[in-house]
């Protein structure tokens, strides 16, 4: 906690703070704070995107996949107590009989949670160190998570008696019989999600500035001669690739509860390569950053989709060309190089 | 299993072999020599398509009696035009970001975007379609039972020819040694007095050029839309991968497996499924070959 209020992102946290405990529920209607809890989720992705991108230097194409994961299994729990004791609606459309197996451990909530924590996390540990001992790196990993994403969009809409299909799985009601459509859970989901965001924030500025973040800077910068030093880069690699899964995945869990519905476009490329842009327009190196970007693009997509649709593929386009040609360092690159100019 | 079924199957299978190397060997020119990562390749190709449509509508109004040829000029057009402005695209802002491979990916994502959106302003969120060449419509039945279509057997034709030419030009012109040298040695090669510049931008072009021709090709099997570039684009960079990023022969092999074992295995399942089953596949044999399957043997 006192090297987060040391470190130069202090102002920026503190804002952050602020525009999600105070401006944004005093400020905007139900309806809007629901979206912004939305981008919130995509923020908790972005903070998993700035440790293993801006901090350990491997660019993923697929943080869709632990997104979709943690949204999958959150659905799988709200849909089973939605629809209990029958069978999900679209299992009958699709004619599946009975619940599959791999259902049937989702009836219990602590399952759930445990789920969404340990499967995406292990599974990406695992993944990664696999790929990362084989010292691939760079662009092929880029594109085997790529793939990846793409193998499991293919599964979900495929499996559709088992997943939803296309459609995904939506229509849910209650959490513990605690009744999710309400104004009031919407508030109290807002601010959980909130709460986990800023927790997100201080606990990946503690990694940073550990001795674990020194080692991650370094493998960044130049992985040979880390490994040279005796270190198991690709044990580090792995960690944080795991530590960005459980980041993305929890993300994924707030989206299904908030949004009310997940569906496989979440889990494909557009929307992966979308995470990596929140990152990169608040700063790929900036915590805070990740959480600013989050919210600017969100709030860009609402408002260009509302008022001029066809403006946005344009912006976001633009943006990206933009931040990476002009302002590699994202907003917080810009917020230093003021501050710079001020003490000069 | 059949003869007729067998040989049909094979057919497919080479027919699938050719669209899948129409698709990277742009992208090989492209991310194999050069190792730009060009997200916005699928695009290129759209625009190839949608140039071929423009084609065969001024055809259709104004010279009629050459529609039975139309394709060969939509296919020349397509060429010149991406590659034009794949010329550009290169000066204009792929050059300035060829040491941060990873940024290349995102700036050319959100090109595709651009493009994307350029594309549906112009032709509309349907899909388009050109009218069929009379002499390409039909199959061919050398034995009863055994059909091949007329249009597929084109697309085979055109793929050995363009395949050719790309070798020739690579490896016996000399435009094809610069190339071949300035993705050796940059540095070498420009104190030998090869204007590097000038070379990445023609390589550039040349892939993004395929890429048209490629796109122009699919108009025959299928129609356009201006999500149709996201279709191709993770299919021909895992061919590319697949095959080992700086050999062009090993895009050819690896194109010819996957799509050997996509139609057998779709023969037998449904196409999801073998679609999931060849991805993970991939991964695993990346897995013992992450440099792809004919990589030069060099320490990195």
């Amino acid at each position: 906690m006192r090297s987060l209020l040391k470190s130069k992102e202090a102002i920026g946290f503190a804002i952050v703070c602020l525009l999600l405990l105070v401006v944004f529920p005093a400020s905007l209607d139900i309806f809007r704070l629901n979206t912004v809890g939305k981008y919130l989720s995509f923020a908790l992705v972005a903070l998993g995107i700035v440790l293993v991108w801006g901090y350990g230097g491997i660019l993923s194409l697929g943080q869709g996949i632990f997104f979709g994961i943690g949204g999958y299994v959150m659905a799988m729990f709200l849909k089973l107590e939605a629809s209990k004791p029958e069978l999900p609606d679209f299992m009958v459309w699709s004619s599946t009989e009975a619940l599959p197996w791999w259902w049937e451990p989702f009836h219990s909530f602590v399952v759930t949670v445990a789920a969404i924590i340990v499967l995406p996390t292990a599974f990406a540990f695992l993944f990664a160190l696999v790929i990362f001992k084989k010292r691939v790196g760079g662009v092929y990993f880029a594109i085997i998570t790529l793939a990846l994403g793409l193998t499991l969009v293919v599964l979900l809409i495929g499996q559709q008696g088992y997943t939803g299909g296309a459609n995904g799985i939506t229509d849910f009601k209650t959490l513990l019989g605690w009744d999710t459509r309400t104004d009031g859970a919407k508030r109290v989901m807002y601010f959980a999600c909130s709460a986990f965001v800023i927790l997100g924030v201080v606990l990946c500025t503690l990694v940073i500035k550990s001795r674990l973040g020194k080692i991650l800077i370094a493998i960044r910068d130049r992985e040979d001669r880390v490994r040279f030093s005796g270190y198991d880069t690709a044990m580090f690699k792995a960690f944080v690739f795991a530590v960005g899964a459980l980041f993305a995945a929890l993300g994924g869990a707030f989206f299904t509860l908030q949004v009310g519905l997940i569906t496989p476009q979440t889990v494909g490329a557009v929307s992966s390569i979308e995470m990596v842009i929140y990152a990169a327009v608040g700063g790929r190196t900036s915590v805070v950053g990740a959480v600013f970007g989050a919210l600017l693009v969100g709030f860009g997509k609402t408002y260009f989709s509302e008022n001029f649709a066809t403006m946005w593929l344009y912006l976001i386009g633009g943006l990206f060309i933009f931040v990476v040609l002009v302002l590699p360092n994202g907003l917080a690159g810009l917020a230093d190089r003021i501050r710079l100019k001020r003490e000069a | 299993m059949t003869f007729d079924i067998a040989v049909m199957q094979l057919f497919s299978g080479i027919s699938f072999f050719t669209i899948l190397v129409l698709m990277s060997l742009g992208l090989a020119i492209v991310f194999g020599l050069m190792g730009v990562i060009n997200m916005a390749h699928g695009e290129l190709m759209a625009l190839g398509a949608y140039i071929t449509y423009m084609t065969a509508w001024v055809f259709e109004r104004f010279a009629p009696g050459l529609m039975a040829i139309y394709i060969f000029f939509a296919i020349a057009f397509a060429f010149l035009i991406t590659s034009l402005f794949g010329y550009l695209l290169e000066r204009g802002f792929i050059r300035f970001l060829y040491n941060r491979p990873l940024d290349t990916l995102l700036a050319t994502w959100g090109l595709s975007l651009i493009l994307q959106q350029t594309f549906r302003s112009l032709f509309g969120a349907q899909e388009v379609s050109v009218p069929m060449t009379s002499w390409l419509t039909g199959d061919w039945e050398p034995v009863s039972g055994i059909q091949i279509p007329l249009n597929r057997l084109f697309i085979i034709g055109l793929t050995v020819l363009i395949s050719i030419s790309v070798y020739v030009l690579l490896f016996h012109t000399r435009w094809g040694l610069r190339i071949r040298a300035v993705t050796q040695n940059r540095v070498m090669s420009g104190a030998a007095g090869i204007d590097t510049g000038r070379v990445d931008a023609f390589t550039f072009a040349l892939g993004s050029g395929l890429a048209g021709i490629a796109g122009s090709v699919f108009t025959m099997i299928g129609s356009t839309n201006p999500t149709t570039g996201q279709l191709y684009i993770v299919d021909a960079f895992i061919v590319v991968v697949f095959g080992g990023v700086q050999s062009l022969l090993g895009t050819f092999i690896s194109g010819f497996a996957i799509a050997q074992a996509q139609s057998t295995l779709e023969f037998f399942l449904s196409g999801s499924m073998a679609k999931v089953l060849i991805l993970v596949g991939l991964i695993v044999a990346l897995y013992f070959r992450p440099n792809g399957l004919f990589s030069s043997k060099i320490r990195q």
